[in-house]
């Protein structure tokens, strides 16, 4: 049986800022098709770990490969090239306020594509009619949308350019459950349908059941487990049952407390 | 005692000389790629209107009252020597080189300057700069360099603009308040005005709507987080801008001295 190679490699990832240690040692590995969620309290390194891959942040020591391809170090150029088989959904959408929304979603696809002002809104309204938007809304500014709405037209702008790679940074934040459940298809539905290598980071756990074949959990900068979705429940490790069952008590609650105690 | 007061002036210097360095490749990265391509046409023409016609009305009516006062105080002090007649000149010559630039950067720098590092702020804190970069669009191109170019271009055209209000402002007073015939006061602003006394003013108006662009965006795209962030980034822009503006008055006055 061939073994299905790893589309996204993170070895040994180590950042920090001034005097804190942010990432001390992150090793991911996401099979290519496969979906693989990040969890962990806040301030744990899941957004910097995120960064570190877009190349939005360099880390100091480490390596990130996508493809078998190093990505750190490499030049502006090839650096854009690599991001151009990347779609990303940001925790608050990140839409271009002063744009209407079809020029959000076929940002890319103008700027590289140089496609037609005409086929660009033809291609912005069949992309919202797939994620259960009614055509109309393309000719709406962000800040005219809900919270879901919006959510949906940054999964097109991420989908529109057809990515390799599907990145989303808590998708569901700021969401009913109902519009959070709908949300988590759409992505599950885009994820197939591109035939995408999905990377999540969320602390929504039903969000997580739902998207997730792999998970990882992060604390302190390092994984302290990993592994297919539905053992999560029955990791064996203190810190990760607290999280996922959403205990109050244990020993997340117990560091948070000396942490303020200690100013550490 | 002395340790520690030569340990806070080391400190600040540092700082200081950080920031400085900081800027200085801001500015390299801005000019950079504000000459390379692909250029953002539609971004640079908004950018146009914005800062060329929409900064019209407060151009124009600060220069206009700054001319009339101009044209009143000049009355004032040249009558106690009999010197009435250099009022238009006074007038044409202090607006065009002096009080045309500084006054249209100074109220361009409060209108422009805050709006550039609020939006650009608010994009940062929003994550709109980072999507941009996952959008292979380089922020620095699409944001900072129509701002750059806009800004350059825009404020000698306001100040040309402004040059015309002002010396208008005096012509009002002169003619209609202090009794000036009005073609000696036309002959009169027009007598002594030399080519190069326009030109030194565009020059400034140029280098401050580049330092009034710079700083709006400096501030804006190294904005803090959060809606106190993108305040303070405002204010610095602001504040920086004015205090660069006068700065760069003298110096390219001086340039221009001999």
């Amino acid at each position: 049986m061939v073994e299905n190679p790893s589309k996204i490699e993170i070895s040994h990832l180590v950042k920090t800022f001034g005097r804190k240690v942010v990432l001390s040692d992150i090793s991911l590995s996401i099979p290519t098709g496969q979906s693989l969620c990040i969890i962990g309290t806040s301030g744990c390194g899941k957004s910097v770990t995120l960064k570190c891959l877009l190349g939005l942040i360099t880390p100091d020591y480490g390596s990130i490969k996508i493809d078998g391809k190093e990505t750190i170090g490499q030049s502006r150029t090839h650096r854009e090239e690599m991001l151009r088989r990347f779609g990303m959904t940001f925790q608050f959408g990140a839409l271009f306020d002063s744009l209407p929304i079809w020029q959000n979603i076929t940002f890319r696809l103008r700027q590289n594509k140089y496609l037609s002002r005409q086929k660009a809104r033809e291609a912005a309204a069949e992309i919202v009619v797939q994620l259960g938007l009614e055509a109309r809304v393309i000719d709406q500014y962000p800040a005219e949308l809900s919270g879901g709405m919006q959510k949906r037209v940054a999964l097109a702008r991420a989908i529109a350019d057809k990515p390799e790679i599907l990145l989303f940074d808590e998708p569901t934040s700021g969401l009913d459950p109902i519009t959070g459940g709908v949300i988590d298809n759409l992505i599950l539905d885009s994820v197939r349908r591109l035939g995408a290598t999905a990377l999540t980071i969320s602390h929504d756990m039903a969000s997580v059941r739902r998207i997730a074949d792999q998970v990882a959990m992060i604390h302190k900068g390092r994984v302290i487990w990993s592994g297919p979705s539905t053992q999560m429940f029955d990791s064996g490790i203190a810190e990760v049952d607290q999280f996922v069952h959403g205990h109050a008590q244990g020993p997340l609650t117990d560091e948070a407390i000396l942490a303020a105690k200690t100013g550490v | 005692m002395i340790l520690g007061l030569l340990r806070n002036i080391g400190q600040a210097s540092l700082s200081f000389m950080a920031a400085v360095g900081k800027i200085s490749l801001f500015t390299f990265a801005a000019v950079r790629w504000s000459v390379a391509p692909p250029f953002y046409g539609r971004q640079l023409g908004r950018q146009i209107l914005d800062i060329g016609f929409f900064s019209l009305p407060v151009v124009g009516l600060t220069t206009l009252f700054s001319g009339m006062v101009l044209a009143l105080q000049s009355y004032t002090g040249f009558a106690r020597f009999s010197a009435e007649d250099t009022v238009a000149t006074v007038v044409v010559l202090s607006v065009t080189r002096e009080l045309g630039p500084v006054l249209a950067g100074l109220m361009v720098a409060g209108r422009i300057g805050a709006s550039m590092a609020a939006e650009i702020g608010t994009m940062r804190v929003t994550d709109q700069i980072d999507a941009l970069d996952t959008l292979s669009t380089r922020p620095m191109q699409y944001l900072v360099a129509p701002r750059l170019v806009a800004g350059t271009l825009c404020l000698p055209l306001l100040v040309l603009v402004g040059d015309i209000i002002g010396v208008l402002g005096g012509y009002l007073v002169g003619v209609y308040q202090l009794n000036f015939n009005p073609s000696l006061y036309l002959s009169r602003t027009l007598q002594y005005l030399e080519f190069s006394d326009i030109t030194l003013g565009l020059v400034k108006a140029a280098v401050f709507g580049f330092l009034i662009a710079l700083m709006g965006c400096y501030h804006g795209y190294h904005s803090g987080r959060g809606a106190e962030g993108v305040g303070v980034a405002t204010t610095n822009a602001v504040v920086s801008s004015s205090i660069l503006i006068l700065i760069a008055n003298y110096l390219v006055t001086a340039l221009f001295f001999g």
